[in-house]
């Protein structure tokens, strides 16, 4: 799969979104998936914060990654993406506090969650082994997110629904 | 109870990790692999003994170094560790074992985001020895082996009518091919999940009225 | 059926879901007799079993779980007939026994039984059918009996598909219409589907917008890409699935407005399965899709009418 004009390229954020979907095809992000997926906004909440990370991690590990096969380190792959990832994820939450501070309220209590959400090691891993280029891998993260921010709303939406979730809110609810 | 103790035994540890604190069925933590690899069981074994593997090397090593390490820089720290593991696992594999690491292709790398092992890490490892984090690392690897084997048994019997590759229902059974595909794994996941609970739930009422 | 979970007065009584299922079994009434005319035995005994076996399964499981037994109630019968009324007429017999089984027991009781379910169940376990047995579940024989005699049903014994869609041009009207034609035992008469939908509506069991809205898209969609409205609309499962399953209580909307958003998503999805997609018919996923969607579009109706509680306040 890859984009070399328009038209692929929507047939790639398809392919990433829906028919190759994080969660209900790959199995990727599970974790926050059955953990987060309780409350319409967390999820949301949960769902932009990972496209945010995943979109950055792609674009910063497409660089280590040519630095590591340039030196003939490939080994060191998976070592060196979790670091990246998880020095990203600080880096956004300290800068995310002091400049957007409106964003970190809303965002910042997902953020530590995202390092351990396999999903982001994942699409950097395949960005790598699919040798796409720095748009694709970008595209590949976006949508990527986009597709597990859309299961999560969605698992949501019916856990809402589920008849012991609905009597807890309506207990919680002043009648 | 070996938990309400204040200093556990290693036996303790060990059945606490493969049976109370059941890493996928009581805690519901790693539910990737647990999902992705269980297309059969041998997969499931796999994947169980890799992450195992990395489970005690890494408790080990964190519970020497835990009192090196400063508080701050703790997760990274962990995440390195686990993460060397987690390579030396891959390497073996793409050595030893290749067709299984072309069946568990990229959840082998994925181990390092494993929840159960920063998990034990951190709530575990960095408060004990190394003799009781390894048993720990043991019983919590062998009881998401166990697990993930289970899940793999149900699903290649029904989605393939064999467990271990042996044909165990005949040729005239046609296989519910979905368990073998992504729902199924949902699907079979949650009903043992809730199976579990059931029983679990029932003991606890049966013990509650003993006492009572 | 989705008593439970209605906007207006909560305090109905179990018989009002007994008077509604039997409305809906009326109204199915036409299909089944027409797919028991056009398959013969074949098409009965696979109601029947199906039928039979969704009775059972609800009855065994409200007895394992110390449930109230409420097979009486008919929902289950319902879920068995519109499950056996999907699949074609030369499925072996376990298929419609295990896709019954599954529509009540994993998709209905697991999640509460009645008026808790979020998928159609009749529609989940055939998707899960067409999932685990392809081979059996898409293929179709063609009717063994035709009306007015037909050009279509001579010379062919079986299709790959479970719809003409693939050869759109070699179909007409009039046999799309009166159900000579191959596919799933129930979804081929579409005088009879059409028969029951009237029923319903004067009955006042079903509201017409989702019915009307959700065919009208898909007629829109076709005559968008250059196909023939008419034959898109009479093709396939639409008007089965339209007129008894996306209407289906539990799992479509409780409001007006959401259900017009709700049809043109059925439609919309129909339209872009059949026309991008790898199945020859996607009337199955659109709906359940759309089922999936169907607490979110509630949810967001909902909080406007809480917002404005909240001003008056």
């Amino acid at each position: 799969m890859r984009i070399v004009d328009f038209s692929s390229f929507l047939l790639f954020m398809v392919y990433c979104v829906f028919v190759n979907n994080f969660i209900f095809s790959r199995f990727l992000g599970c974790c926050p998936f059955l953990g987060v997926s309780s409350k319409v906004q967390t999820a949301t909440g949960m769902g932009l914060a990972v496209t945010f990370v995943m979109a950055l991690a792609s674009f910063f590990t497409y660089f280590v990654n040519m630095m590591l096969v340039g030196l003939g380190l490939g080994y060191l792959q998976t070592i060196a993406f979790i670091l990246v990832i998880a020095a990203l994820v600080q880096f956004v939450e300290m800068f995310m506090k002091k400049s957007m501070p409106a964003l970190y309220s809303a965002l910042g209590v997902y953020l530590p969650l995202i390092t351990t959400n396999c999903a982001v090691l994942a699409v950097t891993v395949m960005n790598a082994d699919n040798s796409y280029n720095l748009f694709e891998s970008v595209c590949n993260g976006v949508f990527g997110a986009l597709g597990f921010m859309l299961a999560i709303v969605l698992m949501a939406g019916v856990r809402w629904r589920a008849p012991t979730s609905r009597r807890a809110s309506r207990a919680s609810r002043p009648a | 109870m070996a938990e309400n103790n204040n200093k556990p035994s290693l036996h303790g540890i060990f059945m606490n990790g493969l049976l109370n604190e059941n890493p996928t069925f009581r805690l519901v933590l790693g539910t990737c692999p647990t999902l992705a690899v269980t297309t059969s069981a041998i997969n499931g074994i796999g994947m169980g003994l890799a992450a195992t593997f990395v489970l005690v090397c890494s408790n080990v090593v964190v519970s020497l170094v835990r009192k090196l390490i400063p508080d701050k820089a703790r997760i990274p720290s962990f995440i390195v560790i686990i993460a060397t593991f987690v390579t030396i696992v891959q390497m073996m594999m793409q050595a030893f074992v290749p067709s299984l690491y072309e069946a568990l292709g990229i959840f082998i790398p994925l181990i390092v985001v494993n929840c159960i092992i920063l998990a034990r890490a951190e709530a575990f490892a960095s408060k004990n020895g190394p003799l009781q984090s390894a048993v720990d690392g043991l019983g919590m690897g062998l009881g998401f082996t166990c697990a993930i084997t289970l899940i793999g048994i149900v699903r290649e019997l029904i989605g393939n009518g064999s467990v271990f590759g042996i044909n165990l229902l005949g040729a005239s059974y046609e296989p519910m091919l979905l368990f073998v595909l992504a729902p199924g794994g949902f699907i079979t996941f949650g009903l043992l999940l809730g199976i579990i609970n059931a029983i679990t739930a029932r003991r606890a009422a049966k013990k509650g009225g003993e006492q009572a | 059926m989705a008593l439970h979970i209605s906007t207006g007065p909560h305090l109905r009584a179990k018989d009002d879901t007994q008077r509604l299922m039997l409305d809906v079994l009326i109204a199915l009434c036409p299909a089944t007799a027409a797919s028991i005319y056009f398959y013969g035995v074949k098409a009965a005994l696979i109601i029947l079993v199906s039928v039979a076996a969704a009775v059972l399964s609800e009855y065994v499981w409200q007895r394992l779980a110390h449930k109230p037994i409420r097979i009486n109630d008919f929902s289950a019968a319902v879920t068995g007939l519109l499950l056996a009324l999907n699949v074609p007429a030369n499925v072996p017999l376990w298929i419609p026994l295990i896709g019954s089984v599954f529509a009540i027991i994993v998709v209905k009781q697991l999640f509460g039984g009645i008026g808790h379910n979020f998928l159609n169940p009749a529609l989940a376990a055939r998707a899960v059918l067409l999932t685990s047995w392809p081979s059996h579940m898409t293929k179709a024989f063609v009717p063994m009996r035709t009306l007015f005699d037909s050009a279509a049903a001579t010379g062919v014994d079986t299709l790959a598909s479970a719809t003409p869609l693939l050869v759109p041009g070699t179909v007409e009207v009039r046999d799309l219409l009166l159900g000579n034609i191959p596919g799933a035992i129930g979804e081929t008469c579409k005088v009879a589907i059409l028969l029951g939908l009237l029923y319903l509506l004067v009955r006042k069991v079903i509201s017409w917008q989702i019915p009307v809205i959700m065919v009208g898209t898909v007629a829109l969609g076709a005559w968008a890409f250059g196909a023939d409205p008419l034959k898109a609309v009479l093709s396939g499962g639409l008007l089965l699935g339209a007129c008894f399953m996306a209407t289906d209580y539990v799992t479509s909307p409780m409001l007006k407005r959401s259900h017009v958003i709700y049809a043109i998503g059925c439609g919309a999805m129909v339209v872009l399965i059949r026309q991008f997609g790898n199945y020859p018919e996607g009337v199955t996923y659109a709906i359940l899709l759309m089922n999936i969607v169907t607490p979110l579009l509630d949810r967001a109706l909902k909080r406007k009418v809480y917002g404005e509680v909240k001003q008056h306040g």
